[in-house]
């Protein structure tokens, strides 16, 4: 497995034909990160988990399936209605020495609990230079591609890269989704642990037309059995390519490798997996080889963490580039009910974007 | 068109037309205050049920005041701490230090010293009184008005204006506003400044006491003002759901800045019955009465420990002085109603106590009020070697960006060489590091 101290070296970053030391299972993204939990759960008595119906009924995804029942009423626990609540009383549980994993049940719900996370957790650290910490792991399942409409659907990670003193994790593959989840709790800083549950349960190629495919044809759902870490802060190279570099994360990192591969592009793709603190080396590496980038996201386009990422590499690798930086986003509107898959940066926006940075 | 209002109105229809409410005070700068209106019960009228009852044999005390200090200034009724004199002393002296500390910190920020400085004149008893009551390992969530806490659990004066003065001193590394102070060696939370959001934390603490079974309980201070907030209400509703270890205390000082407290619901109900709703016991005491306020937070303080659950505690009392330093009260208040306040001052109270239990005099407080103002003045000498706000000793520009994560990020350090470099860029000769 690609890891261990120190920057990676693209040999490294590709390395994830994983090598694997430990036995492996074929887990779904969602029985992965209730392994990671479980492990968590059972190594830490310090880790709990709260939120909305993950207690008895062990959430909505099923993500805290079995968890109650293993490790008791007062380690598992549902919370009332109230995200502000949550957030709020897991930042006072970090500041007695307990490391919380507060699950909030959407993305789109975690707007009330905004201040205590922007405000409270992200600065505790800073503001009492040491005294206290918040050391959370936010776990929300965010994106579309469900029929979630308006409030079900969003993708709002880049409220989160904007504020100091946050870290916003997002997984694309079972395998990472535990180890990555792992290192989140073990984390002494809060985390946001975006979860894209669009792909919970299989890799979504952007093909709606097409049958849905499950993970245990994938090869990123061999996960280890028990503990491993991936670290924080670190790309994984999906593809290794010439033609060009493709920045994304969570489901559309599957969404661009099946249009590459549906084009035949020899594109270079990296799964980002945390957004802060950037893997910015790897993403020098691979634009200065490449000399093209074609940035991908669900999420909203103005403003969004493509901005930053189109930014950074017009900043660092201007003098590499043999095309402007290109953006494949979601549209600035609510994300839509029937006309979902319209809003979707689906294989259509991907093919015009990647046709027009390789014409240039 | 959806952009302007229905125009519909009740003329010329059989319908009584709305009215909107919008609170008023009952005194504006020129007014003469008359608070005869207030229901001041009498001191050791009111019952104190067993500190593990069920929460509704609470409710006529969320209604009532909990006075114990009488006009004749000697203890009445079932609510009387029966405190010694020796802790009476020493409460009184911590009055005193914080008297003395706001009066010396409040002209070191109007001479330029610091920016920003706020009293908590006229609300001493809510945070020391009710501090003494609490264990000193009990984990404290105050708001910004609670430096009576610091004082009373020993906290190093020199400490407290290092932070005042952002200097290279402060431990906080210059980062808070002023007196947005932490210590946990002294079991008091790190202040935010946004207000409210202490008190789930404080309720999420003392979740946390219990899940590890521990015996140390939490307590939490806010304004009457920001109990509007929604974190208030988060704390309350989980504070009950899980019947954690914690006290709320509500200081109703009758003004959030210029608001006075019938914006935060006042001239509906008491801020006290508001614990009636969550299922929660409340008490309403007279805040300016230091036995009562120490004999309420030691009822709550005795039922959390029991695991009888969560108190809301609402502090009756008066905020003498304006807000903050950069606030004039005199802008939208009768003057008049600090000198017209029915429920005294509490350090006078507590002097009078002591005086008529024979325990103290008028030339034994005189010299303690000096001897307090000369250790005040002595530690601010101190903290000056450590420099003032914006006097060049603060701490390195580095520390800028260190403690925003554990450990600094590729970004942040690019960062700090930046800001490094503008230091240097501006005093080559490297002076004013």
């Amino acid at each position: 497995m690609a890891g261990g101290q120190g920057p990676m070296t693209m040999q490294e970053i590709k390395g994830h034909a994983p090598v694997i030391t430990q036995d492996t299972r074929r887990l779904n993204m969602i029985e992965a990160i209730n392994d990671a939990l479980a492990i968590m759960l059972e190594r830490d008595p310090d880790v709990i988990i709260l939120g909305e119906d993950v207690g008895y009924f062990g959430g909505v995804f099923r993500a805290t399936a079995g968890l109650q029942d293993k490790f008791g009423k007062t380690r598992v626990f549902d919370t009332p209605i109230s995200e502000c609540g949550i957030i709020g009383v897991a930042v006072g549980m970090g500041a007695y020495g307990l490391r919380p994993v507060p699950e909030i049940q959407f993305a789109d719900y975690i707007y009330p609990g905004l201040d205590q996370l922007i405000s409270e957790a992200a600065r505790l650290r800073y503001r009492s230079a040491g005294e206290y910490i918040a050391p959370l792991t936010v776990r929300s399942p965010f994106g579309g591609g469900i029929f979630g409409g308006q409030t079900h659907s969003q993708s709002p990670e880049a409220l989160f890269t904007h504020v100091s003193g946050l870290k916003t994790v997002i997984p694309s593959t079972p395998h990472d989704a535990k180890g990555l989840l792992i290192s989140a709790i073990e984390d002494n800083d809060p985390v946001i642990f975006f979860e894209p549950k669009r792909i919970y349960n299989g890799p979504f190629s952007g093909f709606y037309d097409r049958p849905v495919e499950p993970w245990k044809r994938h090869r990123d759902s061999q996960v280890p059995e028990g503990y491993y870490k991936i670290p924080l802060g670190k790309a994984r190279l999906v593809t290794e390519g010439e033609a060009l570099t493709v920045l994304t994360y969570g489901t559309m990192v599957h969404v661009a490798e099946a249009v590459c591969a549906d084009k035949g592009v020899d594109a270079e793709i990296l799964d980002l997996r945390t957004l802060v603190p950037l893997d910015i080396e790897a993403i020098e590496a691979s634009v200065a080889k490449t000399g093209r980038c074609l940035i991908v996201h669900e999420a909203t386009r103005t403003s969004g963490f493509g901005a930053e990422l189109s930014a950074l590499v017009t900043e660092r690798c201007f003098y590499h580039l043999e095309a402007p930086v290109e953006r494949v986003t979601g549209f600035d509107t609510p994300y839509p009910h029937s006309l979902e898959w319209a809003y979707f940066p689906g294989p259509v926006r991907l093919g015009e974007a990647i046709d027009k940075i390789l014409s240039e | 068109m959806a952009d302007r209002p229905d125009q519909a109105t009740s003329k010329g229809s059989n319908k009584p037309a709305l009215q909107l409410h919008v609170p008023e005070p009952k005194y504006r700068p020129g007014d003469k205050a008359d608070f005869s209106y207030l229901a001041i019960s009498e001191p050791g009228a009111q019952q104190r049920p067993d500190e593990v009852c069920h929460p509704s044999e609470t409710i006529g005390l969320t209604q009532d005041l909990i006075r114990v200090l009488g006009d004749d200034n000697l203890p009445h009724g079932p609510w009387d701490p029966k405190l010694d004199a020796e802790t009476l002393r020493t409460m009184l002296r911590n009055f005193a230090m914080v008297r003395a500390f706001d009066a010396r910190m409040y002209r070191g920020q109007r001479q330029g010293k610091t920016s920003f400085y706020m009293k908590c004149t006229g609300e001493e008893a809510t945070s020391i009184s009710a501090a003494m009551a609490l264990a000193s390992d009990d984990m404290v969530f105050p708001s910004y008005r609670q430096q009576g806490i610091l004082i009373m659990r020993g906290y190093p004066l020199v400490e407290m204006i290092n932070q005042i003065y952002s200097n290279r001193g402060d431990k906080l590394k210059g980062r808070q506003l002023p007196i947005m102070y932490s210590s946990r060696d002294h079991s008091f939370f790190s202040i935010s400044g946004n207000l409210a959001t202490q008190t789930p934390q404080a309720v999420g603490w003392a979740m946390a006491s219990a899940i590890k079974e521990g015996s140390r309980i939490a307590a939490t201070w806010v304004g009457e003002g920001s109990t509007a907030e929604g974190d208030f209400h988060s704390a309350c509703t989980f504070a009950a759901v899980y019947n954690a270890p914690v006290i709320l205390n509500v200081v109703n000082n009758q003004w959030a800045i210029s608001s006075f407290s019938g914006f935060a619901g006042a001239e509906r109900t008491t801020f006290a019955a508001r614990a009636m709703g969550y299922g929660i016991a409340g008490l309403r005491v007279d805040g300016n009465d230091p036995l009562a306020v120490y004999a309420a937070e030691r009822w709550a303080a005795d039922r959390a420990r029991a695991n009888g659950g969560p108190t809301l505690i609402e502090h009756f009392t008066y905020r003498a002085e304006g807000h903050s330093t950069s606030d004039d009260p005199s802008a939208y208040r009768s003057a008049h109603e600090g000198d017209e306040w029915p429920l005294g001052d509490p350090v006078n109270r507590l002097k009078k106590h002591l005086i008529a239990l024979g325990e103290w005099d008028e030339e034994r407080h005189a010299a303690m009020d000096l001897a307090c103002a000369e250790e005040v003045k002595a530690a601010t000498k101190e903290a000056e070697k450590n420099g003032i706000l914006g006097h060049g000793l603060h701490h390195p520009f580095h520390t800028m960006f260190e403690d925003v994560f554990e450990e600094l990020p590729w970004h942040l350090e690019e960062q700090a060489a930046q800001a490094i470099h503008e230091r240097e860029v501006k005093w080559p000769e490297g002076r004013a590091r």
